[in-house]
This record gives structure tokens, sequence and C-alpha cells, in this order.
């Protein structure tokens, strides 16, 4: 591959070029547990201001957070939703509707959550979603505007894997979303971390980034990524 | 300084294996073949002998206690324990009577490891709703730690009928039976550990096992918030295969790498496992795949950039023969572990440690009171 990182679209109605939004500066992190603190720790790296929360008390994960993702800041569920820009919801799937569904409303949501009935147990409406689980997840937060990204490595792959922008190794993740301004600023974040950004389509789409044993979690260039991608 | 006490110890989920033939061998068969490599470790000088808990049709390791105490009857020295017994779903009551009469026929030298499970199947086989598995091992562990404190016991809970007054049989004479917590990387489950003041396992089974590094730091920190001694062991478990070149050990293990993974992408829908992932993993992963040699020099690193007491090497993955098992057995217990020690006394095999967030002079810390005392 060329090693370039612009952003590659798949789906027709992307290329529609919305104006962008306004640089996300902090990014708020639902979940404290592998991904969670693995991102907090790529995002920090990445020059972002990162806050934490878990279903717990603040108190309760700050020496985690302290430990694990030293600057990031141990926080409540309500003072992300509020204060950050773009908030990654990486809490175990069969948890998310504990969370109020007005809780994201005009918030950038991406969820990084995966399905796995076999961990998570049977959840019949997750099976059915036909769209995969961000639609589910996007109708339990009807105001958030759903992103879906960052689910497709194992957690250890985002500490791993992060490259400068030129590497030639570098390797993509996908993002996919029905609100375009959405997708394109969570393609910038997902760049900053260290990973070529894939425009996806539409996230309905995004049972294309689920685990079933396909390639689809692999780490493939930004090509690759996208020509699996349109293939389908 | 005194030398620090380590412990070299094996894992087994007593797998199906295959015949000369090709085939898979009886379940019986491998519940037997099981029993001879405990007994083969004890044998070669291995330090302990663990035991997982599964419920499926390529491993046999439903029933732990039972294959140990056959193990203790013909052993003298070696440890037995469990490489992790999935607390949720079992009945500590129950787990306290297997242990304790285990540590009784083995003249104390039972000891456990004690985990949420990341194989999920005994939550429907045993009726427990896998949504509820942060709860459900909460109030377990809970009252096992008060279980293992002996005396009349009055307790009541969620997830069991309560005790009133209930004092369990066999006592355990030292009054500690070797409890340790096992985590694959949830900075919960090792603060919850902490939280105890139980010794931690890290279950380490893909990637560079150095990057856990920053969860022994959070443990020993968290022990200092909890108020306990902050020197408590830290065990690591992976997996390994060895063999008398790296040649053979690579070739022997890869196709049953390759088979046990491709079954657990079809389950978990992970991706597909390929050569060069095996390649990778045995390259500096958590595969400790090689020759004596080899191996020796993979773990030494790792367990001094971890700073970790004890390693359990889960000795040969999937359907590896037993003949071949047996080999690995010999090998870790005459050279590997042997050999381990040596680097880690001489501070050689150091040349990966990475930096940590704990200071130089807390990390080589004097000898550890890991475990209870084995002769009573």
């Amino acid at each position: 591959m060329s090693g370039g990182h612009d952003d590659r679209t798949v789906g027709s109605d992307a290329a529609a070029a919305p104006t962008d939004l306004p640089a996300t500066k902090r990014v708020g992190i639902i979940g404290a547990g592998k991904l969670g603190m693995t991102l907090a720790r790529t995002a920090l790296a990445a020059g972002y201001e990162v806050a934490v929360a878990s279903s717990r008390p603040a108190e309760r994960i700050a020496l985690s957070v302290d430990v694990l993702a030293p600057g990031a800041v141990a926080s409540t569920v309500e003072d992300v939703a509020d204060s950050a820009d773009v908030i990654v919801l990486a809490v175990p799937v069969h948890r998310f509707r504990e969370l109020r569904s007005d809780l994201f409303d005009g918030k950038i949501l991406v969820d990084a959550m995966n399905y796995w009935p076999d961990t998570d147990g049977e959840d019949p409406e997750l099976t059915a979603a036909d769209g995969g689980s961000s639609v589910v997840v996007q109708a339990h937060f009807p105001g958030a505007r759903v992103v879906k990204s960052l689910n497709q490595l194992g957690y250890h792959e985002l500490d791993d894997y992060t490259r400068a922008p030129d590497a030639p190794d570098r390797i993509a993740v996908a993002a996919v979303g029905d609100d375009r301004l959405a997708v394109r600023a969570v393609m910038r974040l997902i760049d900053r971390l260290g990973f070529d950004p894939v425009d996806g389509g539409p996230l309905a789409k995004g049972k294309l980034l689920e685990p079933d044993g396909s390639p689809y979690a692999e780490t493939l260039s930004a090509d690759r990524l996208a020509r699996r991608l349109s293939a389908r | 300084m005194e030398e620090r006490e380590y412990e070299f110890g094996l894992d087994s989920f007593m797998a199906v294996t295959v015949g000369p033939d090709g085939e898979s061998i009886g379940g019986d068969q491998v519940v037997r073949d099981t029993v001879e490599e405990g007994v083969l470790a004890e044998q070669v000088g291995i330090d302990s002998f663990n035991i997982g808990e599964h419920y499926r049709d390529d491993m046999m390791d439903s029933a732990a206690h039972v294959v140990l105490a056959a193990i203790a009857g013909r052993t003298e020295r070696i440890r037995l324990g469990t490489s992790v017994t999935v607390l949720s779903t079992q009945d500590p009551v129950r787990l306290y009577n297997n242990s304790a009469t285990l540590d009784a026929v083995s003249g104390g030298r039972a000891q456990l490891v004690l985990g949420r499970g990341s194989a999920i199947e005994s939550f429907p086989l045993f009726g427990y709703d896998l949504r509820e598995y942060e709860e459900i091992f909460e109030e377990k562990l809970e009252l096992f730690v008060k279980l293992l404190r002996g005396g009349a016991i009055t307790w009541s809970g969620k997830y069991r009928p309560p005790l009133s007054d209930v004092v369990l049989t066999p006592p355990l004479p030292a009054g500690h039976l070797p409890t340790w917590v096992g985590s694959g990387g949830s900075p919960d489950s090792v603060t919850r550990a902490a939280r105890y003041g139980l010794p931690l396992m890290l279950a380490v089974i893909g990637g560079r096992p150095e990057r856990f590094r920053p969860l022994v730091d959070l443990y020993r920190r968290a022990l200092a918030e909890y108020g306990h001694p902050t020197d408590l062991p830290v065990g690591l478990h992976t997996l390994g295969y060895v063999a008398a070149t790296d040649d053979e050990a690579i070739e022997t293990q890869w196709p049953y790498w390759l088979q046990t993974f491709d079954r657990a992408s079809r389950e978990r829908g992970w991706r597909q496992p390929t050569r060069a992932q095996f390649d990778a993993e045995t390259a500096h992963g958590a595969m400790f795949v090689g020759s004596p040699e080899t191996v020796a020099q993979r773990i030494a690193p790792v367990m001094r950039a971890l700073d970790v007491d004890r390693i359990d090497l889960h000795y040969a993955l999937g359907q590896v023969p037993a003949v071949q098992r047996r080999e690995s057995i010999e090998l870790l217990g005459r050279k590997v572990f042997p050999r381990v020690r040596e680097l880690l006394a001489s501070g050689r095999g150091d040349h990966e440690v990475m930096a940590g967030s704990v200071a130089p002079g807390e990390v080589a810390s004097p000898v550890r009171s890991t475990h209870a005392p084995v002769a009573r």
C-alpha cells in the first residue's frame, strides 16, 4: 500500500463532504476495563485531555486510572457526558442499557463495544439486529450521534499498533455512522490516535465490523480494509 | 541479599490428546494420563501441578480435586492446585470441603487459583446468569475468604443459602490454604485481589506478557491502599511447549495451536489464526515454545519485567500427544526451570526489562513470605 492516510470512503452518501465540526479536545471514556484504560492511555499519548468514568463512583476507579492511564481524570458518567467532545462507550455490552437514554444527547458517541453471546450471554435484541449492535445502541440513545468504531482490534493492539501518519506498517480502523459530521470527527480522532481511518459508510454497515469469525477483525492496511468493506 | 523464593509450576487443562493413529483418545485415558503427568512433574523437580476447570468435549478437567487427590497419593512434595477454579459457579462451601480434604490427603500441599472464568460454559450448566458475573464472583470470594479463616461461620448472601454458626470440616491445619486470585488483565480483578489481600495470578494467553507490568504496579499500589503488605506474591500463567530443539518444538506445537485457536475463533468470533500470528506469539508473545535454552531465555526476562514470584506454564497446547507432553514436562523440570533460576539469580536474561513505574530499588525485593508452610 501507499502508506498514505487520506480518508478512504465506502458508501455512496459519504461523498457529500459536510463541513467539519470543531476539533476534538476532550475525549471521555465510559468503562474502566481493559479497553477503556487502553484507549485512555492511547488518547493521552495523542495529546487529548481524557476523562474516564464507570458505573462505580469516581474514587473507586481513581487508583486504576492513576496507575494505568496517568494524566487522565477519574470522573462520573454525568461529568464525562457533559464535558467531553467525543465519548467512547467501552462497557460490557450487556450493561449499556443501564445508562440513561438522554445522557449523550447531541454528543458524538463512539460505540466500541462488541456483542459476544459467548461471554455476554444471549441478548435477543442484539442477536436480531441485522444492522449490527450499534443500531440497537443508537435506538437506546436516540439523541446521540452514534459512530461504531474502535471495536475491531484486540485491546492490546490499540496499544501496540499505533503508528505515525506516514509509517509503512500503519494499520486501519474503520468508522461507520449515519451522522456524517460525527463520522468525520471520529476519523480525525482515529488518525491522531495512530491509525489510518476508513469511512465504512452508514451505521447499519457496522455488522461487517463485528466479531463473527470473519477477517474483519484483522490488522489491515487502509486500502485492504476499505476493499473488504466495499466488497460486501 | 537473601535469595528470592520462586515457584515453577505446570498447568493442565487435561486436553483430549491424539494417539499414535492420529485419533482422539478416550476421556478416561486422558484422566489417567494426567495423573501420570502430575507424578512425572514431581519426579523432575517441578514445584506445583495445577489443573483447570472446563466442561467441554476437548478438555477433561471438570473435577480437578479428584485428579489432584490421585496425584497426591503417589507424590510427596509437589504442591497440588487449580490453575483456575471458576468460583463464580461453585459453591464456596463445597470448594472448601474439597480443598481442605485435598490438603489433608496431600499433607498440606493444596493450593488454589480462583477466577470469574474466561470459559463460561459452567454458567448455564450450573444455572447461573452470566450477566451477574461480577456480583456472583464478589459474593463468593467474600464468603470463601471467610471460610478460609476457619471457626464458626455465620453468613448470608444472594447466591447460596445462609450459614448460621457453621463449622466446616476438615479443618485446615495451618488455618490457611494458599489462595490466589486469577486475572486476565481486568483492572477490577487486580484491585479486587488486593482488597482481599490475596496473591495475584495474571493469565496472559496472547500478546507480550510485559505489557501486564502496569497491572502489577496497580496491584502493589492497591495493596498499600487497602492496608495489606505490598510484597504479596504475583504469578504468571502462560502457554508453552518444550522439545529437544526449537524446530521440533515449533513444528510439533503449530498444528495443535492452529486447531485450538481455529476452534476458539469460530466459537468466540475471533479472527482466524495464522502462522504469522503463531510465529509472533512464539517470538515475543505469550507462547514459550522451543528448546530448553530458548524457553528459559524467554521466561527469565518476562519474570523480571513483571516482577513475579511464580510462573505456571501450560506445558502443551491442544491435542499434543501424551508422549510429547511428557517430554515437555521432563525438559521443563530438568532443564528449563533450573536454567531460569540460574538466569534470575545471576541477573542475566534481563535485557528486555522494561521501564516500570516502580523504582529499581523496589524491584529486587527480598524473600517474600509467599506461601503457607508446606511442611507441617
